[in-house]
């Protein structure tokens, strides 16, 4: 990757061409930001792929149609399959020096679809493929997937007496990526938006496959005010609960190792998905962040 | 590699000849028994230069296919091929492909379906598939299974049908029988198949959207142009055959083949390579001086309706052989006969035969029986709608 020569994007010199409006997504839906962001980065010559979930619910209805680039809704189980076609067909009619990318949601990314992802990775195919994290499947109903984080109330894991919520921790989808040797892999929040889209122009460079994990509040499915999904994403990254990391040329690096966390109850609390958490839940929450980010520490961190 | 104007090869064999000749840009495929030689035979042509396309190592068939829509989307020819559990396995894109009006062609070895598995050949896998908006096509011989890959980009990539293709060939009996085919030249393959046109594709010059969603107000408009993409690709198909029999010699008689049914009494409708050993049946029942015929429908879909009726109105019995089941009800070919027969063009008998599951073979005598049990029936004697063919057991008991 030819990175050391890269302007840095920001909000200043970010391009004012939208290629995602006009969408159906409910008011301050963070994944629709995280799609328009990243498609601001990779402008018009990109060919983009989605798959059933909120973000082609929102975009395709006919004849409203809200990309000003070529997109396709692929099957749910199928986005980076179809991604990979893309690749292939263009490549074969002449056409390589454009972006393809992939939108797909937790559901779609790290349940239904991670065969398609494992395959395309394993192909080392050069498309981008962004998962889109809100933590649920949001599309149907709010209900659990596999990187919906513990504790999590849903329309499937609802909170009551015997059970309190989602009884599973996040899926560690980055580091499984990360795990087919990927050129480039990268986790990501709406809340820290520049830091988002730098890695997005990252992934445009790679020469092969590249994943990028953005979380993306859903103010509909966690219960929160519309005006607050960047902050709710940024403080997600600060109390620890997520975590900013790239995995590049074989090495993990951590981006932002906050000196200390911010509260997590009150991120949590800020949610009405997660009301009905005891004081004992919230210490496993924090028992299990710890672990992790003891682990990142000792693992990915060089201080010698 | 270097053709020769004649080879010995086998279905599978000769259905990569007829990938290779019609220049795809992608292949994608995944294997299964008994199609893997077509995979194994493509990647070597890919290996060795006789195919300019990208071989996709996809890791299922769902993906296959769903890959294939997204070359055959910005506008590259595809190919696929499957059998059996990776046609199931592929459900979900193959109502997609065919909805998205992908003309993407997909060869299928006709396998039985698990439970209980079984490797050899059966109709059931890409007869329960027929609603899935596909056209398909059974072939009788690898000679029929190599013109018909390069007709059916002819005709799926026709700008009034632009709807997916299937080539289906009986697992092993065709498959891995070899055979003596003419391998048409490549130049007149070019001028038969002239490379893929569509505007309707993601372009950088004119961005789309692809694939998306509908409202009530206009599904099933977008589902009647389907469906009259499909009637209109009659027309098409039936100049394809006329067009590839004046330059390369050879015609399939479009829709259906019929033979010796213009005075028979009695005709026996069959698919596929079961077809030839009905032939001989046939021969050896006229000379004894039955009068019997054979008519091969070769399309399921679209489906052969006029010429069944014709059929109907000149016969007094149709059999009907299934090698598969609609369990509960009868075979989907005979369901299929009978609804195109209503009406005052019905032969006062139709008879449904059921057998040839998961590769038992069917006899010429057994054939032999279906006429004699057509024509009885038809001089009054009682019989059952839907028979058994060759059945070892009577009733639901387990088989000891
Ligand atoms: C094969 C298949 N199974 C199930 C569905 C139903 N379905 C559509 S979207 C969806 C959930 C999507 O969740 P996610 O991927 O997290 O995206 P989100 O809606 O949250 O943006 C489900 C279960 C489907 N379309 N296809
Ligand atoms: S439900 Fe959530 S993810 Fe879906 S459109 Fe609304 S805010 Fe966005
Ligand atoms: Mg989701």
């Amino acid at each position: 990757m030819k990175s050391e020569n890269r302007i840095r994007l920001n909000a200043q010199n970010i391009s004012d061409n939208e290629y995602f409006f006009g969408h159906k997504a409910c008011a301050g839906c963070a994944g629709s930001l995280a799609v328009r962001l990243a498609l601001k980065v990779l402008g018009e010559r990109t060919f983009t792929a989605l798959p059933a979930g909120c973000m082609s619910a929102v975009g395709f209805i006919y004849p409203q149609m809200a990309f000003a680039i070529n997109a396709m809704i692929s099957t749910f189980p199928g986005t980076a399959s179809l991604l990979s076609g893309m690749k292939a067909g263009l490549k074969k009619l002449g056409k390589e020096d454009v972006n393809i990318v992939g939108f797909a949601g937790d559901g779609g990314t790290a349940d239904i679809g991670i065969q398609a992802l494992s395959g395309a990775i394993d192909r080392r195919d050069r498309v981008i493929y962004i998962c889109y994290d809100n933590e649920a499947y949001m599309n149907t109903g709010i209900q659990k997937s596999g990187l919906t984080p513990f504790g999590t109330k849903t329309t499937t894991t609802p909170a009551g007496k015997n059970i309190r919520g989602c009884l599973t921790h996040k899926k560690n989808m980055f580091e499984i990526v990360a795990a087919h040797d990927i050129e480039y892999a990268a986790t990501a929040s709406v809340g820290y938006p520049e830091d988002f889209m730098n890695k997005v122009q990252k992934a445009a460079e790679a020469s092969t496959t590249s994943y990028i994990h953005v979380l993306a509040p859903c103010p509909t499915g966690w219960g929160t005010p519309t005006e607050t999904a960047v902050e709710i994403a940024k403080d997600a990254v600060d109390c620890g609960l997520w975590f900013l990391a790239e995995y590049e040329e074989g090495e993990f690096k951590l981006n932002r190792v906050p000196k200390e966390f911010s509260s997590v109850k009150n991120y949590l609390f800020q949610q009405s998905r997660f009301k009905h958490l005891t004081e004992d839940d919230i210490i496993e929450i924090e028992r299990f962040r710890d672990k992790k980010w003891d682990r990142m520490k000792s693992k990915w961190l060089n201080e010698k | 590699m270097k053709y020769e104007e004649k080879m010995f090869v086998s279905g599978n064999e000769a259905v990569a000849l007829g990938v290779c000749l019609s220049r795809p840009h992608v292949i994608s495929a995944y294997p299964i028994t008994p199609q893997t030689v077509v995979v194994e035979r493509l990647s070597e042509l890919v290996e060795d230069g006789s195919i300019d396309a990208d071989f996709m190592h996809v890791e299922s068939e769902h993906s296959a296919l769903s890959a294939a829509m997204g070359s055959s989307a910005v506008g590259a020819r595809t190919f696929t091929a499957t059998s059996s559990q990776g046609l199931l396995y592929m459900a979900e894109c193959l109502h997609y492909a065919s909805g998205g009006r992908f003309p993407i062609v997909m060869m299928n070895a006709n396998r039985s379906l698990a439970l209980p598995w079984s490797i050899y050949g059966d109709l059931r896998d890409s007869l329960s598939l027929l609603d899935s908006g596909w056209i398909q096509v059974y072939v009788e011989d690898a000679q029929e299974a190599l013109d018909m890959i390069i007709q059916g980009y002819k005709i799926a990539e026709h700008k009034e049908v632009l709807t997916p293709f299937m080539v289906n060939l009986d697992g092993f009996v065709l498959t891995h029988t070899y055979e003596l085919v003419q391998v048409p030249n490549q130049q007149e393959v070019d001028h038969f198949l002239p490379p893929f046109e569509t505007v309707n594709k993601m372009a950088l010059d004119a961005p789309k959207s692809l694939g998306f969603s509908s409202t009530p107000q206009d599904n099933l408009e977008f589902k009647y142009q389907q469906h009259m993409a499909m009637m209109k690709s009659i027309e098409i198909i039936e100049a394809s055959d006329r067009e590839f029999g004046q330059r390369f010699g050879r015609t399939y008689g479009g829709m259906v083949d019929a033979y010796k049914c213009e005075d028979a009494d009695a005709v026996l409708i069959t698919l596929g390579s079961i077809t030839g050993t009905a032939r001989i049946v046939i021969d050896q029942l006229r000379e004894e001086g039955l009068k019997v015929g054979l008519f091969k429908i070769r399309y399921m879909r679209p489906f052969p309706v006029n010429e069944i009726r014709e059929l109907g109105r000149k016969v007094k019995a149709i059999g009907v052989l299934d090698k598969d089941i609609s369990f509960g009800y009868e075979g989907t070919i005979f369901t299929n006969v009978n609804s195109a027969l209503v009406g005052p063009d019905s032969p006062k008998v139709t008879m449904n035969f059921v057998g040839g599951f998961g590769g038992r073979n069917i006899s010429k005598a057994e054939i032999a029986k279906m006429f004699h049990d057509l024509l009885f029936a038809m001089k009054g004697k009682p019989y059952d709608r839907v028979n058994f063919v060759n059945l070892g057991v009577k009733t639901n008991e387990i088989r000891k």
